[in-house]
């Protein structure tokens, strides 16, 4: 599995212990990281040229608040960044025109053109309340316009028929002018797919435009597109005047640095992202999300939001209150911890905000399952006696024994659980002073190692 | 070296007129000998790669060689989506020949990098054996959109071509239309494709592998629907579909193909590795070649996880399918002719 950046970085940042703020010097070895880890994303190489350079300029001086190591100063930076470039606001559709709205979608073959035509269409039905027709002017590949009627069946609008022997103006000529007369308020133009290069079909999709004088032109990307997506983006952009930009596939494990390089090439918004095949799987775009995906952070931004928001910090203060007396962290703490996550919207709401390789190790678990078992591991240590959880280390086969039968569960599983706190105790140590934003991503990790029960 | 579309008649293509009809400005010019296949893919090739490529061609003869020629190769396999361990490990070789040969020319020093992208990618070189007991079964696997249908529309055309009787099964039950579009590939190829009205893949895919047997047909190619490895349920669902095909033959299916496109970045990498596992690969088709994506992926597969390319996709029409020829690739990635 790829290394997220935060592990690259703290692989360089060991060695960097105690300094106070971001240098040339110290940040060399770990801009190289950073560049790697966005090659590895798939974000484009000029792009990466032009974002390290970006980020070199803005880090340059920053001093390293608080329990930040230099290497956490310096991905807040980076994802700062990345967000900024992948877009600050979402954006929505623009439809505020004389009717008909018209949509046109372009992009490379097979991009998800056809399912997102179907996807738009329901999303507008239902959320927009607008009256929506859908037309093919893709007369190349077979079976394209009987799979637009398929999928606006399905969203519940209006389909305009058409045929491989029309031309493509003349079919989006005519369903313009059958939207007029039967009152649809928008009507999504699905084009073939067609390469940046094949200048016969560009020019086609410029005289669709000019013919059409869309409210919005959308480019459909897919989000596994590797480094040639800033070419194919130039291409469109050159061709088109695009208003947005729409990411599908994203419910696979690409990281999805595609986005970066589109969205730096054309300039414009990425306004939804396309999570699946059916027409449920369309979401409003998140380009935080996006920029920790890339980052292969998961969200781990909003998690530490999420965590700060809330998380009793009463008991987290007294966790940390003791950690600084120097006294171990034990099983009472570890139960305390164990309640954080039910209060975070319980396991499975937690895992969906884990990076993705972390979020892929818990997929498949059965969620009901694992939440009954936080519960038998609270059970276990409410079996045990006070003098238990403070020393761990009493717990001895006997004991065992008696927790198990207190806890009516078989005496492997307060091994495990006593496993589990091990781990736990261990990133306690590590956890000097930096806050909850360590002890999650140690949580993290001590998941996607297969520590949670229900879990692999 | 293309001489899989030589022993036929020019004009047989025929049938497929609407197929090709549309305005692409590389339109096939396989039949123009002498090498009529290579002036195609290398036309296609240099159309697509004028706009981007790093003027590599005219910069580099004469240029001397430094530091920055080594770091601009290394930027240029990068952007040919190489990755960055492959990326590196060519260019270490490439420094350790350029002092061996003591190559001080720019020009010669971009062949020899070819030469090693070349070695680096030979091991995926290999033929699909045809003449085997029949039905060759032939399956399809793929994430989605990435050309599994249109490939078995040219794949029919090319097994037809050497003189194998072919049958399809039309295994998508998913996608809107995607049987359809299978039938229409049936149509243009003349040959008949198993489908049903039910939406299980497997029941489909079993059905034509018994009346594969039955009709005495060479070859029998599944279509698949488009999964990403993400969709735990839908992985198991293609394990079965294989498993189901071993019923009928236990020895089926015999190859199980899986179709990447050439615009996919490091992803690629995780798909092989992912269908891989599942289902046990025995070669892969790269489609998409025709436009300026060049598909160095391949290099980062050759590491990881290697299988042998049989065929490569370079447009949508019937014949846009060749051979894979790993010094033709190489040369292409680096825009050397
Ligand atoms: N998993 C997934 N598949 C998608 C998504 N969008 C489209 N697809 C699939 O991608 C393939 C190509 O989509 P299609 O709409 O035909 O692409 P087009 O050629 O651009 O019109 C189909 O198999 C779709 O089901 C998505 O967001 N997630
Ligand atoms: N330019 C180009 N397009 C291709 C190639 N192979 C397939 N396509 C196109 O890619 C799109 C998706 O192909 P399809 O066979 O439906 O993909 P599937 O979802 O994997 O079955 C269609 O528009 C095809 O015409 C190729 O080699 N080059
Ligand atoms: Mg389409
Ligand atoms: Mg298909």
């Amino acid at each position: 599995m790829l290394d997220n950046l935060t592990n690259r970085l703290s692989k360089v940042v060991k060695t960097l212990r105690g300094e106070a703020r971001l240098t040339e010097a110290n940040m060399s070895d770990m801009l190289r990281e950073v560049r790697l880890a966005l090659l590895e994303a798939d974000v484009a190489l000029p792009v990466v040229r032009d974002l390290i350079a970006k980020v070199k300029e803005k880090a340059q001086g920053q001093e390293v608040v608080g329990s930040l190591t230099p290497g956490q100063a310096l991905v807040g930076v980076v994802h700062k960044e990345l967000a900024a470039i992948i877009g600050g606001e979402t954006a929505g559709l623009n439809l505020a025109v004389t009717p008909p709205a018209v949509i046109l979608l372009a992009g490379l073959q097979g991009a998800g053109k056809t399912t997102t035509a179907g996807k738009l269409a329901k999303l507008i039905r239902e959320q927009y309340k607008k009256k929506v027709l859908t037309v093919s002017c893709d007369v190349y590949r077979p079976a394209a316009i009987k799979q637009l009627q398929t999928v606006s069946e399905q969203a519940g609008v209006d389909f305009f028929p058409s045929t491989p022997e029309q031309k493509p103006v003349e079919i989006a000529q005519a369903a313009v002018a059958w939207a007029k007369t039967h009152y649809n308020d928008v009507l999504i133009v699905d084009t073939a797919g067609r390469l940046g290069i094949d200048e016969a079909m560009m020019a086609e999709i410029s005289a669709l435009h000019a013919a059409l004088k869309p409210a919005e032109t959308l480019f459909v990307v897919d989000a596994m597109l590797g480094q040639d997506a800033v070419n194919t983006a130039k291409a469109f952009h050159d061709a088109l005047p695009l208003t947005g930009v729409i990411l599908t596939k994203l419910d696979g494990d690409a990281r999805g640095g595609a986005a970066l390089s589109v969205r730096h090439i054309t300039g414009a918004p990425i306004k939804f992202a396309g999570v699946g095949e059916k027409l449920t799987g369309f979401e409003v775009f998140h380009p935080d999300r996006m920029a920790s995906r890339i980052l292969g952070m998961g969200d781990i931004m909003s998690l530490v939001e999420e965590a700060h928001a809330n998380i009793d910090l009463e008991e987290a203060q007294k966790v940390a209150a003791k950690l600084k007396s120097g006294k171990s962290f034990d099983l009472e703490d570890f139960k305390s911890q164990i309640g954080q996550i039910s209060k975070m919207g319980g396991l499975a709401g937690f895992v969906d905000k884990l990076p993705a390789q972390f979020a892929q190790a818990a997929q498949g678990a059965d969620m009901g399952r694992a939440e009954k078992d936080v519960k038998r591991m609270e059970g276990i240590i409410n079996s045990m006696t006070r003098q238990e959880r403070a020393k761990p280390e009493l717990i001895k086969a006997k004991r065992k024994q008696r927790i198990a039968a207190g806890a009516g569960v078989q005496v492997q599983e307060v091994n495990r659980l006593l496993k589990q706190f091990e781990q736990m105790q261990g990133m306690m140590k590590q956890m000097q002073k930096g806050g909850l934003q360590k002890m999650m991503r140690g949580m993290g990790r001590m998941m996607g190692g297969g520590g949670f029960p229900g879990m692999r | 070296m293309f001489s899989m579309f030589k022993p036929k008649p020019p004009k047989e293509a025929a049938p497929v007129a609407e197929a090709s009809e549309k305005p692409a400005a590389a339109a096939v010019a396989a039949e123009e000998a002498p090498e009529p296949a290579k002036a195609s893919w290398g036309d296609r090739l240099k159309a697509g790669l004028s706009k981007t490529r790093f003027q590599l061609n005219s910069l580099f003869t004469g240029i001397k060689v430094d530091e920055a020629l080594f770091e601009d190769l290394e930027a240029a396999l990068i952007s040919a989506d190489c990755g960055v361990p492959a990326a590196q490990t060519l260019i270490e070789q490439l420094r350790a020949r350029a002092k061996r040969d003591k190559i001080e020319d720019g020009e010669t020093l971009k062949r020899a990098l070819a030469d090693l992208i070349t070695d680096m990618l030979r091991p995926l070189e290999r033929a699909m054996n045809l003449d085997r007991p029949k039905p060759l079964v032939v399956m399809i696997s793929g994430v989605n959109g990435v050309g599994k249908t249109t490939s078995i529309g040219k794949l029919a055309k090319y097994f037809q071509s050497r003189g194998k009787s072919v049958l399809l099964a039309a295994g998508d039950t998913f996608r809107a239309a995607a049987r359809e579009q299978l039938v229409t590939w049936g149509e243009r190829n003349n040959i008949a494709v198993i489908t049903q009205e039910s939406g299980d893949a497997a029941a489909v895919i079993f059905d034509a592998t018994q009346a594969a047997k039955a009709r005495g047909i060479d070859i029998l190619m599944a279509d698949t629907a488009g999964r990403l490895p993400t969709q735990l349920n839908l992985m198991e669902e293609i394990k079965k579909v294989k498993r189901v095909i071993a019923k009928v033959d236990a020895k089926a299916p015999h190859e199980v193909l899986l179709v990447i496109d050439a615009n996919t970045g490091q992803n690629a990498v995780a798909q092989v590795k992912a269908f891989d596992d599942a289902l046990g690969l025995t070669g892969l088709v790269v489609t998409k070649l025709d436009g300026t994506a060049k598909g160095g992926v391949l290099c980062a597969i050759a590491n990881a996880r290697p299988k042998p390319v049989y065929f490569i996709g370079i447009g949508e029409g019937i014949e846009d399918l060749r051979p894979f020829k790993a010094h033709e690739f190489a040369n292409a990635m680096l825009g050397l002719d």
